[in-house]
């Protein structure tokens, strides 16, 4: 059992901060490189899951020449167990708007795009309304930025940053093939910077506050907070904003119902940790030293000792198989294969050793899917078949 | 010029006539109509001078752009994990007992169409559905059917 209890909580997204317009005008004041600067040495990483420093991605945009370049704030938020997009869209979406605007200054740019998730259409109304607002401050301090949102029809996919951009051409949300990444050939074949909502959220933090506010913030590699949906088997779903590094033993002990099973960490593309691996497990980006280090876009899912692991991962393969785009062979033909061979094993239509086969099945999709969905299923899959294969059989 | 047509043209005004007006203009005739009718499609490939396979390719890949026709009122339980642990079935069942339609159909008056989606984002307020951009969560049978009467009158 814990013993000294660790969780750090934080609260810098959804303070309520009304001073956004002498933000923006303090930070068209400073030159681009020191705010790329200021961004690196915060270390802030990308907080839609996969954790490319932000900094870095602004950098390498700003230091192109094209006629053209854009910004876009990644809304389409998907994955099974976050929600925490819409929130920040919801009750402090000037930040997001600004943190938009320093980065088109930064790179070069006059033309945001909010990505928003055809699930979230409610969201529109309200968001036009700050943009309007928003639009109307830049131009009074003579800074030309336009945002517009674009709706997104429910794709999973589309939360890819390439498909994302294939859906804003019109096109079918298919991933294109990186190289080249978005920061040289994005929307249109455009430069462009591509951040998740939260991540700008922070963005807005550190630009008020400094660097080193945000960087003491946090262990090793894993600086700053973060957003945790928390959801599932828990007394009190909802959002909460952490020091990342924490270990996940102390996060069962809050918001566990003293019977947890299993976590999810990451949604249904991240991994699955059983009881008996909480107390070496901690949350944050790789390469820390002890232990394992799961990195997270925030999804948090509970499981307590009433709830079957095969119902679980069956849920998560029928969630993949329908989100799978069908362009590549390894997971439009994975996700099917992996959701039939495990019905049958469970109806005892084929023995337990075929487990082993669709893990190998899966550990080929990782090596060969062209995106991130398809790579990722071997994720979850293997974290539930190896941790609780009696439970996949029987 | 038929309504479809008009509407098509107005939108094409409104969002342009290049490839990237698609998928607005598909979500604004689904908006209208709830739906995208071979003809609309049709109709969208001339306007904005593409072939219409490309249009019917970029609209079945999106499930939010319906190609069959739905009812006016479409709801959208989330079948996703913490939604299917916290109750989803229940939920359903209500749904179909009030309506005596199954997941996928539409009622014969062409009021309300029923249909399963993927993850809402709603997961700490589980069960969650949406009916047309309207959401509603923590559902139990009991709200089901106070919510769903109120749309019988609407």
């Amino acid at each position: 059992m814990a013993t000294t209890y660790q969780l750090k909580r934080a609260d810098f997204v959804f303070k309520n901060e009304n001073d956004w317009e002498q933000v923006l005008s303090s930070i068209i004041r400073r030159s681009p490189q020191e705010l790329i600067n200021e961004l690196i040495s915060s270390e802030l990483k990308g907080r839609g899951g996969a954790g490319f420093p932000t900094g870095l991605k602004w950098k390498i945009t700003s230091e192109l020449k094209a006629d053209k370049k854009y910004v876009i704030c990644n809304a389409d938020e998907g994955e099974p167990g976050t929600f925490k997009d819409r929130e920040i869209l919801q009750r402090v979406p000037y930040k997001v708007l600004t943190a938009m605007a320093a980065c088109g200054y930064v790179i070069g740019s006059n033309e945001g795009y909010i990505y928003l998730r055809g699930e979230y259409k409610f969201l529109e109304p309200e968001l036009l309304k700050v943009i309007d607002e928003f639009e109307y401050f830049c131009k009074e301090i003579n800074l030309d930025f336009k945002v517009k949102i674009f709706m997104g029809s429910g794709a999973y996919i589309c939360g890819e940053e390439t498909a994302l951009f294939e859906s804003m051409e019109g096109k079918r949300g298919e991933p294109r093939n990186k190289p080249p990444y978005p920061s040289t050939f994005g929307y249109m074949g455009k430069p462009t910077v591509i951040n998740n909502v939260e991540t700008l959220a922070h963005a807005f933090t550190i630009f008020k506050y400094g660097a080193k506010k945000f960087y003491d913030l946090g262990v090793q590699y894993s600086r700053g907070t973060k957003l945790f949906s928390v959801s599932g088997d828990t007394p009190k779903p909802g959002i909460y904003e952490l020091e990342l590094g924490m270990s996940l033993q102390d996060f069962v002990y809050e918001f566990g119902d003293g019977d947890t099973k299993a976590v999810q960490v990451g949604g249904a593309s991240g991994f699955l940790v059983p009881r008996k691996k909480f107390a070496d497990t901690a949350i944050g980006y790789q390469g820390k030293l002890t232990g394992i280090s799961l990195p997270t876009g925030g999804s948090m899912m509970l499981f307590n000792s009433s709830r079957s692991m095969f119902n679980v991962l069956d849920n998560y393969l029928e969630f993949f198989r329908e989100e799978s785009c069908g362009q590549c062979t390894p997971c439009r033909v994975g996700c099917q294969q992996l959701l039939i061979g495990i019905k049958a094993v469970k109806r005892g239509e084929r023995p337990a050793t075929y487990l082993d086969k669709l893990l190998r099945l899966t550990e080929t999709m990782q090596y060969t899917a062209k995106c991130g969905l398809g790579q990722s299923v071997a994720n979850s899959f293997s974290s539930i078949v190896e941790n609780f294969r009696e439970e996949m059989i029987y | 010029m038929s309504p479809i047509q008009s509407l098509i043209k107005d939108l094409a005004d409104q969002y342009g006539r290049k490839r990237e007006s698609l998928l607005p203009i598909l979500q604004g005739v689904v908006e209208q109509e709830k739906y995208l009718s071979e003809y609309s499609m049709v109709e969208i490939a001339r306007e904005i001078d593409i072939p219409a396979a490309e249009v019917y390719g970029t609209a079945t890949f999106y499930s939010f752009l319906e190609v069959k026709k739905m009812g006016r009122f479409i709801i959208r339980v989330c079948k996703t994990i913490t939604c299917s642990m916290k109750g989803k079935s229940q939920v359903l069942f209500a749904i179909q007992d009030m309506l005596k339609i199954k997941i996928g159909e539409t009622t014969a008056d062409g009021r309300f169409s029923l249909l399963e989606t993927n993850c809402l984002g709603l997961c700490h307020k589980a069960p969650a559905m949406l009916i047309n951009n309207e959401v509603y969560t923590d559902l139990t049978p009991e709200k089901i059917r106070e919510i769903i009467s109120d749309y019988m009158t609407k």
